[in-house]
């Protein structure tokens, strides 16, 4: 199944981006430019700032000295906006253990006001067809992650940024968010994310590497 | 919009899935109005006294209780961040998750009321008092405890903290509640009282899912 694609305009802009933590520099005059088609995997040793880096592209941190522009605006201004258009998935993968995997889902994309079928349908893609009704407590911490990447598949958010998304999955996992990705970026989307995995075979790929600039 | 319905949607789902998320505070409530008369005197005249000021202390202590976990859950599991990253109010948050606190919470109290002011020997006259501070009073003290549980959402064992924060802001609703019951209960005007904490909740309503809102991004922006 494919998300229907836009050609909504991504451009993302960071410049002279600097960013302290606990007296630690972990970036200094950064710059990051991302637009259609780019995939950009942020790498770098554990501690090397690249969620810290990711939140901020977000807009989920302003704690740093720089400028983040969404098409040539200052991002906060443009926040409610940049919001619809990108979709952020951290970490901590916010499916409560409680509910189902299609009660979860609904909360994930209720932003987009996702059609309930197309939720089902999208569970069925992630290998979760026949779990639907099973609380989410009650299935692997892979399939959880598979809960939570399911909405990759409806959300028509043009910018993706995703932090380690290939954290607790199997083969197969790895090889259906690669393609998912892909697919993605292929379709005139954006990926920005953060992962120890090494991304195969996937053009528009670029690296930026953070935790050189250790002081 | 959209996100606020769903997250009240999905809150009370979570409640129905975990029952003793609301009902151990309504256990505790029940127990503190059936314990009462045995410890101090089972007269009625003597319990027809207190009733009004017991009832609104076991419901005030029962909120207490409840809620510690109304953000530490979100928080932890991320849908805090999901909720910052889609660009909706966290003042529209803090609303939706204080009125689910007083849907698990707060109405359950006001609607079990009835049964604890029998056990407790109430005046006949005084029912119509406790139900309406209840109804009137209980919603502050879900959104004068949603800035706490806001506050205190990361800080780990927050609930004593929690409860020193709070309790000095939930005395003077305990004041003018327990006041209307036991001034209806004696056959004297009441509407006083109620007439405050019409003007306590308006108040709240107004001003606490800024201040709820504001401790939420403190939590988050680190």
């Amino acid at each position: 199944m494919t998300a229907p694609k836009r050609a909504s305009q991504i451009e993302l802009t960071a410049t002279s981006l600097t960013c302290e933590r606990d007296d630690r520099l972990l970036f200094e005059q950064l710059s990051v430019h991302v637009a259609n088609g780019d995939l950009l995997q942020l790498v770098g040793p554990n501690g090397a700032g690249k969620t810290t880096l990711l939140r901020l592209l977000a807009g989920l941190n302003q704690d740093f000295d720089g400028e983040v522009l969404w098409a040539g605006e200052p991002l906060q201004q443009v926040y409610a906006h940049y919001a619809h258009q990108r979709l952020y998935m951290g970490h901590l993968s916010a499916v409560k253990r409680a509910l189902t995997p299609i009660e979860n889902l609904r909360w994930l994309t209720s932003q987009w006001n996702v059609a309930d079928d197309l939720l089902w349908q999208a569970l069925e893609e992630v290998s979760l067809a026949g779990y639907e009704e099973t609380a989410c407590q009650q299935l692997s911490a892979g399939q959880q992650r598979r809960v939570a990447l399911a909405r990759l598949c409806v959300c028509p958010a043009p910018l993706w940024i995703l932090d380690e998304p290939f954290t607790a999955l199997d083969h197969y996992g790895v090889t259906w968010l690669e393609q998912q990705l892909e697919r993605h970026v292929t379709g005139g989307g954006a990926v920005i994310i953060t992962s120890h995995h090494a991304l195969q075979g996937i053009h528009s790929l670029r690296q930026l590497e953070l935790g050189s600039v250790h002081s | 919009m959209s996100l606020i319905g769903a997250t009240v949607k999905r809150d009370l789902l979570l409640a129905a899935r975990n029952p003793g998320e609301w009902a151990n505070p309504l256990m505790f409530f029940l127990m503190v109005a059936a314990l009462f008369p045995l410890a101090v005197d089972p007269d009625p005249s003597f319990l027809a006294k207190i009733a009004g000021g017991v009832i609104w202390v076991a419901a005030l202590l029962a909120t207490l209780l409840s809620l510690d976990a109304l953000f530490r859950a979100d928080v932890e599991d991320g849908s805090l961040e999901q909720w910052l990253a889609s660009g909706e109010s966290l003042y529209g948050m803090a609303l939706g998750k204080a009125l689910v606190h007083w849907c698990i919470s707060g109405l359950p109290l006001t609607l079990m009321s009835p049964v604890l002011g029998l056990m407790l020997a109430l005046p006949n006259d005084a029912y119509g008092a406790l139900i309406l501070s209840l109804a009137v009073g209980t919603p502050i003290l879900s959104l004068l405890g949603a800035v706490g549980a806001a506050l205190t959402a990361s800080v780990r064992s927050g609930g004593l903290l929690l409860t020193l924060l709070i309790l000095p802001l939930y005395i003077p609703v305990l004041i003018f509640a327990a006041s209307a019951v036991y001034h209806a209960g004696i056959g004297m005007p009441y509407n006083g009282q109620i007439a405050m904490l019409g003007a306590m909740f308006a108040l709240a309503l107004a001003f606490t899912p800024f201040a709820a809102a504001a401790a939420l991004k403190l939590n988050l922006s680190r």
